[in-house]
């Protein structure tokens, strides 16, 4: 019947699928997923679990009974993934029912309303996330101190960009802990290693290039680096920034999602570097003490500008001037 | 009736006589209704007065304008008619009448004008009363912050920067009361209230 | 067209809200709440069928190529001589209103209406058509500040439904604006098929 299907982006080549490559990330985020469940307990358990269930049943009960679709799109992985990256986003001690209402926008707003996979402009599980930020500022910025086991009587502490902004850099934890996840923060943000080892693996398997994260955090070292030199009483030093924070999360899991970024290498480096930028700028001067998710959600929206102005050559394909001559 | 035609003279004529027909009915309405506009706001203010004061037989001593503010000097105190001297708040403009006893601390406050974010910013008119998370009735002005600046008051939730103007006028008042009755505020004024928004900005980084 | 089908016109087939896509400066700005949204249409509603009376009266003496200045000044003297009344005599508006009142002078509802109908057609049925869409552009409003307030902070018209600490902040804020608009026009097309 219908032998060529003209679909949209992301188009498939050798042999990779949607589905091959949504996993891949999942398993890439086992680490990261195995280190919040020792260091956040049942909280992380119970938030994860949640997040991910009820992204599957959004996106299946939309697709079945809003767009009166047949075709199942939850077995591609990419709802899963979505409810992976937002419970990675949220504090381990956050009412189920904010975190229902999270998934119902991630995959609903996000994600459906545009068509669904791959129609998205903006990142599902960061759209998630930023409506639950705006909405209960209260429940999203208590976050339970690491190595607590309890769900909801979970002791809570300030994390470090939260101290950041306050002022109090002289009560920072050490570089080790940062490294480890011996802080206090959302799931995912808890162990800048376990995100790098996935990282690693993702970019041996080829499911992403080097060219968003590297340029995310080169940008990010560049600008707090020299804001540090300038003065380092009020400006943290570039390598707290980079370990604290959504920053390695942002950067390899959610700036990187296929749909919502630019297509080719000089596009994702531009892309990469102005997330940077905007994240440095909001974490330092604006009234949120972490700025990953508005930087990566504003530059989706510039992701199809990007691709317009950085389309490959094609070949045989003479500069406009030279063609007038 | 036909369609004036588009010419020069006819386009000058019908301008001129629509700009003179709508001035002369602004000019009438203006007259008619200045005189019961005066009579509310000043009714508004005196009400006010008693408000903040917590008092029905205040009487106004003195008034004084001192540092942009206007101060109504009684037996039991002052009401203090103030702007966020930074004039950072979040929609710009937001104008309070604070009440103040002779020790600076705050009787009760009210606010006239606001151009804030309706449901957000505009809960500044209750959040910060008797009995309320943000309350400030009965604490000496002056060195009032928000918990972010490491005061003692909690902002309006998603709304910190109302917050902090409306904290900025209620001391600001207080240090014009202190100048208009030369009776000195034991806190530094200076840093607590005088502060552009800039300079807090770094303050907090 | 006779002026009951004009009314019906405006607050249905050609909602200002919804159909039209007009004022949408007041529309996200001032809905924050039902009440909110609710007097801002009414509000809009007055402006609205005067302006479309005058303009109606007047549109035989107004040369092609100066209307736009002519509408502009009449509309916007209509919202002083309005905005003076109420602070004069309806003090209590005033201080829910009073931030309002000034925007419908900007409000593309008026003036779209004024080009589009009033200038085309009779006084009555100018004056249907100023209710007609008023009423539209009331409806719309209350709608879209109703279900921000329900959504943001649990009440509508300042009753209760549900505690506060539940309501999603979002909505109270601009972008819950856009998110719920877009949705209610999409449920409305729906709708209509």
């Amino acid at each position: 019947m219908n032998k060529l299907t003209v679909s949209l982006s992301p188009h498939v080549h050798s042999g990779d699928s949607v589905q091959k490559n949504m996993y891949g990330v999942c398993i890439a985020l086992l680490p990261a997923m195995v280190c919040s469940l020792y260091f956040f307990g049942l909280g992380a358990a119970v938030v994860l679990l949640t997040s991910i269930a009820s992204c599957v049943l959004f996106e299946w009960a939309i697709t079945k009974y809003i767009l009166g679709r047949d075709k199942v799109t939850i077995i591609d992985g990419s709802a899963i993934l979505t409810g992976i990256l937002l419970g990675f986003n949220l504090p381990s001690n956050l009412p189920i029912w904010i975190v229902i209402i999270g998934a119902l926008v991630a995959i609903g707003v996000g994600k459906m309303t545009f068509g669904g996979l791959g129609q998205n402009p903006f990142n599902p599980a960061l759209v998630g996330r930023v409506f639950l930020l705006i909405s209960f500022p209260a429940q999203m910025t208590t976050w339970p101190v690491s190595g607590t086991v309890g769900y909801l009587d979970a002791e809570t502490g300030a994390t470090p960009l939260s101290l950041i902004s306050s002022g109090q850099i002289d009560k920072l934890p050490d570089h080790i802990d940062l490294l480890l996840g011996g802080i206090g923060g959302s799931l995912g943000e808890v162990s800048a290693l376990a995100l790098l080892a996935g990282l690693a693996y993702m970019l041996w398997r080829k499911i992403i290039t080097w060219h968003i994260p590297v340029s995310i955090l080169g940008s990010v070292t560049i600008f707090t680096g020299i804001l540090h030199l300038a003065d380092h009483t009020q400006y943290v030093s570039p390598e707290l920034q980079l370990l604290s924070g959504g920053l390695i999360l942002g950067a390899c899991y959610m700036a990187t999602d296929y749909v919502t970024s630019p297509m080719t290498p000089k596009g994702q480096i531009i892309y990469g570097t102005a997330i940077g930028i905007l994240t440095v700028i909001i974490r330092n001067w604006g009234s949120y003490p972490e700025g990953m998710s508005f930087a990566i959600l504003i530059m989706n929206a510039f992701t199809p500008l990007i691709n317009n102005y950085c389309k490959p050559k094609r070949f045989g394909e003479k500069p406009r001037k030279e063609a007038a001559k | 009736m036909k369609k004036l035609e588009s010419t020069w003279y006819n386009m000058a004529i019908v301008l001129t006589l629509i700009s003179v027909v709508a001035g002369a009915a602004l000019a009438y309405v203006n007259d008619l209704t200045a005189g019961p506009i005066k009579a509310i706001q000043e009714k508004n203010e005196q009400n006010a007065i008693k408000a903040v004061l917590c008092s029905d037989d205040a009487v106004v001593v003195k008034t004084e304008e001192v540092d942009g503010c206007t101060v109504y000097i009684t037996e039991q105190g002052a009401a203090v008619k103030t702007e966020d001297p930074a004039n950072g708040s979040f929609g710009g403009g937001l104008t309070i009448m604070v009440g103040l006893d002779q020790d600076f601390h705050v009787l009760g406050y009210n606010v006239l004008q606001s151009n804030e974010t309706p449901g957000l910013g505009a809960k500044a008119s209750t959040w910060f009363q008797k009995g309320q998370k943000g309350d400030i009735i009965g604490k000496s002005a002056g060195p009032l912050a928000v918990t972010k600046d490491k005061g003692e008051i909690d902002a309006i939730t998603a709304s910190t920067i109302t917050s902090r103007s409306f904290l900025r006028a209620v001391n600001h008042a207080a240090a014009a009361y202190s100048k208009a009755v030369g009776r000195k505020l034991d806190v530094n004024i200076d840093t607590q209230s005088g502060a552009s928004p800039q300079q807090e900005n770094k303050k907090h980084n | 067209m006779n002026n009951f089908k004009v009314i019906l016109n405006g607050i249905i087939k050609e909602n200002p809200t919804f159909v039209l896509l007009l004022g949408m400066c007041p529309t996200l700005g001032t809905t924050s709440s039902a009440i909110n949204g609710m007097s801002m249409g009414l509000a809009t509603m007055a402006v609205l069928i005067f302006s479309n009376l005058i303009i109606s009266l007047i549109k035989n003496l107004i040369p092609d190529m100066v209307r736009i200045p002519s509408f502009i000044v009449v509309i916007a003297s209509l919202v002083t001589i309005l905005q003076m009344l109420i602070k004069a005599y309806a003090p209590d508006v005033d201080k829910s209103l009073g931030l309002f009142i000034p925007l419908i002078v900007v409000n593309c509802v008026i003036l779209g209406r004024a080009e589009a109908f009033a200038a085309k057609n009779g006084p009555v049925s100018s004056v249907c058509d100023g209710i007609g869409m008023g009423l539209g552009f009331t409806l719309g409003l209350t709608l879209l500040g109703a279900v921000r307030e329900i959504l943001g902070t649990g009440c509508i018209f300042n009753f209760s439904v549900f505690p506060e600490q539940y309501g999603a902040l979002v909505f109270v804020l601009a972008p819950g604006a856009f998110i719920a608009l877009g949705y209610l026009i999409a449920i409305i097309n729906k709708i209509k098929g």
